[in-house]
């Protein structure tokens, strides 16, 4: 009978694979989160139609595709920190981290002005200019608000864990040779981004 | 104890040039949404907008995502979770595109 | 409880009973990552509201015993059993086998020493317990508990003043607190089995826990964000749902019921796991067609994900929209006929023993089998139409959630308790009070599908004088039920106390991986992890069990 400590004993100290795919079902959930939302999207804009032509003329495109170029672009600087940090740059890749949490707060603050300018023009759920308006637009509204709402509050929780990421990069926590958490951070980063690219042309593109 | 290190990324570091590849394609992709909303193709533009931003997600599921890289489980995993997703979608328009309430 | 069991195993290792870590007492225990001890914590909380469960259906079936009021009035007979659903179903039915048995289990059965994630494990927990207590505190606070029925429909669920918000938020963490078990088990079962098992070489009950995790990531976020707007709607006035504002009710109920449908379809998977995991074992022969079984595991998860709207047949949907979501419901009940037909051909010239496990994994046999026969009487259209909202509902529902997944934790509990606390109870008792539970469960719920099909509708508080008779069989049914559960828990209780301690590593005869370790197994499940040569359930006929495990 061989030595089966040689043969049975696993050190299971870290399973990479395993973390990212526990981050990977993780995604799943959140994808289903908001799909339930599109679902709602879908139902309301088919059979308000007209409603939601016309809702939508009301949000500026420009800004929206500026948030859309925004976010891929921290989408690019997330996986570049990651890149980095595989090529053994910890320097570069807590910049390309930086720079990422720097474009989250450029599309939040973007979004913060255009419901500030919505809500000022008393389109707001509850508002009586909205709710003196057709029911179709204030279901887009109603899907505007808690759709962009919900990815907004990913967008911050999303560069709060990137942040936190920073952190255990500085204090190497996170190193060449064991990134896989700032690995899961760049996934959970990337769904945000894949959502916001379905949620642009739907609310911003339909006029 | 040693430290199993994962053996995947031993084998597969991405260079910075393919990311800013995708990058450009992806702002081509949104470039090439906005300017075809603009055109009225009445329903064929939903469905333009939908596929490109399929597209856009398949870049950044493969690439950026290292889907490319990862366990053929991921993938299948992707498949599934898509799967649910779709086929919810049809099964709630059985009742929705057959009825106006 | 710790001190007897905490007898060394051959090599010095302590039970994981015992404490060995930093902390002592309490916190030993709720700051454990350890699968077990979170097992354990899983059981206390869940048998607790359990009882609150209980209590509730108690009351329920007491105010129906006389048309009109009995004990209570009517808006307290409907917060009555909405919060009766929403316990047993979110509290107890859902979490019950995953978070018990598969917790405590899961990893031992493949060979592994703990789950993927053990803090999460401890997160789901801590989420279930708040969840909980949530639902608890809705009933103390002012306004009183929500009385919209589990269900929540729109519009009634933003008007009514009652604690919607607080019930709702309860249902949302434990929804998350059953996501984090879901993805635990997929990435332990794909990432931790023992060398050597390969996907064939699991046992069924490992394969209806993945089936199951599976629809615990998937479907949950739907409820998720369905139960989140409506918050969202109650607090902000968003109109989403609301007809006022321009919503459509109809489109909550798909919502609702997109995860809901699926939500009983983790509720029965891994029941069928342990009746699957028992009856081999007690008729001492291999279980027949494990890979049918294992697929069709596979099959109710999937098609059980696509026939949601068969609770909406009488709501107005399209005529199309009714007749794909029929022929869908029919087509589901073929994986679990394939089950029932698999048990009873192994069952077929078994030499089968008659313990509690066994006397309450054929009872699940018979019970799901009722249950499910009328599950498909509810799928044809033209029936349902007429029994929909009715008693009968409400029949078929029990007969497959407490006949199926009640009976499969009881079950469940007979058979793993002495491996898990290394005590046995009394198992003369134990049949006793099976007998009662049996009798009193078809009496408390039969009746139902009788009153039901000549017109008795659900959830109403009062009714016509010819539902009586109906009504008080089934409330002496209650009765007879509870006494017998009281006497099943006690007898459980008092064995782990008092009972004789079992050392024994194999107690039933079974062929899975539990079976080969100690009794209470020690903290890491393994001294080494072992090495699979054969596949569980090999049993040669009427032998003793053949394990083939490198031995020390």
């Amino acid at each position: 009978m061989s030595n089966p400590q040689e043969q049975a004993v696993i050190h299971v100290h870290r399973d990479d694979i395993g973390t990212r795919m526990g981050m990977w079902l993780f995604l799943f959930t959140e994808l289903l989160l908001f799909g339930g939302l599109f679902f709602l999207y879908s139902v309301y804009r088919f059979t308000h139609q007209q409603d939601f032509h016309i809702a939508a003329k009301e949000l500026n495109t420009l800004i929206g595709t500026f948030n859309t170029a925004i976010l891929l672009t921290s989408s690019l600087t997330m996986a570049l920190s990651i890149a980095a940090i595989q090529k053994r740059n910890i320097k570069l890749s807590m910049f390309f981290q930086f720079l990422t949490i720097l474009l989250a707060l450029g599309f939040m603050i973007n979004k913060y002005f255009e419901w500030m300018h919505h809500i000022s023009m008393g389109l707001y759920p509850g508002g009586d200019e909205l709710l003196s308006k057709g029911p179709g637009q204030i279901l887009f509204y109603g899907l505007y608000y808690t759709m962009t709402g919900l990815h907004g509050l990913h967008v911050v929780i999303g560069a709060i864990v990137i942040g936190t990421m920073t952190r255990f990069t500085a204090k190497g926590v996170i190193t060449p040779d064991n990134y896989v958490k700032l690995e899961a951070a760049g996934l959970y980063w990337h769904l945000v981004d894949i959502i916001w690219i379905f949620l642009f042309p739907l609310f911003y593109l339909i006029t | 104890m040693e430290k199993h290190a994962d053996h995947q990324h031993d084998k597969h570091v991405t260079n910075y040039g393919i990311y800013i590849l995708v990058w450009l394609a992806l702002m081509i992709l949104t470039g090439l949404t906005v300017t075809v909303a603009g055109i009225n193709f009445g329903q064929l533009t939903v469905t333009t907008a939908i596929v490109i931003a399929s597209v856009k997600s398949y870049l950044v599921l493969t690439i950026f995502m290292h889907l490319r890289a990862e366990q053929k489980a991921f993938r299948a995993f992707i498949g599934i979770a898509l799967f649910f997703i779709i086929i919810s979608f049809i099964l709630l328009f059985a009742d929705y595109s057959f009825y106006v309430r | 409880m710790a001190s007897d069991a905490s007898a060394l195993d051959q090599n010095g290792h302590p039970s994981y009973l015992v404490n060995t870590g930093k902390h002592q007492g309490l916190k030993a225990w709720i700051l454990s990552t350890d699968h077990k001890r979170i097992g354990i914590l899983y059981l206390i909380a869940l048998l607790s509201f359990f009882a609150v469960g209980v209590t509730f259906g108690f009351l329920i079936r007491l105010e129906l015993l006389t048309p009109g009021r009995t004990i209570v009035d009517a808006q307290t007979y409907n917060e009555f059993f909405t919060l009766h659903g929403v316990i047993m179903i979110f509290l107890f039915v859902i979490p019950g086998l995953p978070a018990v048995f598969g917790n405590f289990f899961l990893p031992i059965m493949i060979g592994a020493k703990d789950v993927a994630f053990p803090r999460l494990n401890l997160l789901s927990w801590y989420l279930y317990v708040t969840g909980g207590v949530l639902v608890l505190l809705s009933i103390l606070l002012p306004g009183g508990p929500a009385d919209t029925g589990w269900t929540f429909y729109i519009p009634y669920s933003v008007r009514t003043g009652t604690n919607v918000i607080f019930t709702m938020f309860a249902a949302f963490m434990l929804g998350f607190s059953s996501i984090l078990t879901g993805l635990n088990f997929i990435t332990t079962i794909h990432r931790l089995r023992a060398p050597g098992m390969g996907w064939f070489k699991m046992p069924l009950f490992t394969w209806s826990l993945y089936a199951t995790a599976w629809i615990q990531v998937l479907a949950t976020p739907i409820i998720g964000i369905t139960l989140l707007l409506v918050i969202v709607e109650r607090v902000f006035g968003v109109g989403l749902f609301d007809p006022a504002l321009g919503g459509d009710p109809i489109l909550f109920q798909h919502l609702f019921w997109i995860y809901s449908h699926p939500a009983v379809y983790i509720m029965i998977v891994p029941a069928m796991g342990v009746i699957s995991e028992i009856i081999p074992v007690f008729a001492h022969r291999t279980i027949f067609g494990y890979k049918f079984i294992a697929f069709s595991s596979i099959g109710i998860a999937l098609f059980g994900s696509l026939v949601w709207a068969h609770h909406m047949f009488a709501v107005g949907m399209s005529d199309t929209g009714q007749f794909v979501f029929s022929l869908l419901t029919f087509l589901v009940a073929i994986p679990s006929a394939i089950k029932v037909f698999n048990w009873t051909a192994t069952l077929y010239k078994g030499s089968i023993e008659l313990e509690p496990p066994m006397l309450y994994a054929l009872a699940f046999i018979f019970l799901f089998s009722i249950g499910g026969l009328t599950g498909v009487i509810q799928g044809a259209l033209s029936v349902d139409i007429q029994i929909t909202d009715t008693s009968f509902i409400v029949g078929h529902f029990h007969y497959v959630m407490f006949g199926g997944t009640g009976f499969g934790i009881f079950a469940a509990l007979h058979y793993w308790l002495p491996k898990m606390f290394g005590r046995m109870y009394n198992k003369k008792t134990a049949k006793v009070a099976f007998w009662i539970i049996f009798v009193g469960f078809n009496t408390l719920y039969f009746p139902m599908f009788i009153m039901g099909w000549l017109g008795m509708p659900r959830r109403y508080y009062d009714y016509l004088p010819q539902f009586q008779p109906y009504h008080v069989i089934s409330t002496v049914g209650s009765w007879i039920l509870i006494t017998g559960m009281i006497i099943m828990f006690s007898n459980l209780i008092k064995g782990l106390r008092n009972g004789p301690v079992v050392t024994q590593k194999n107690i039933w005869g079974g062929e899975t991986l539990e079976w080969t370790i100690e009794t209470p197994p020690t903290h890491e499940n393994f001294d080494e992890i072992p090495i699979i040569t054969g596949g569980p359930y090999e049993y040669k006929e009427n032998d003793e069990p053949v394990l083939e495990q490198e031995e020390k």
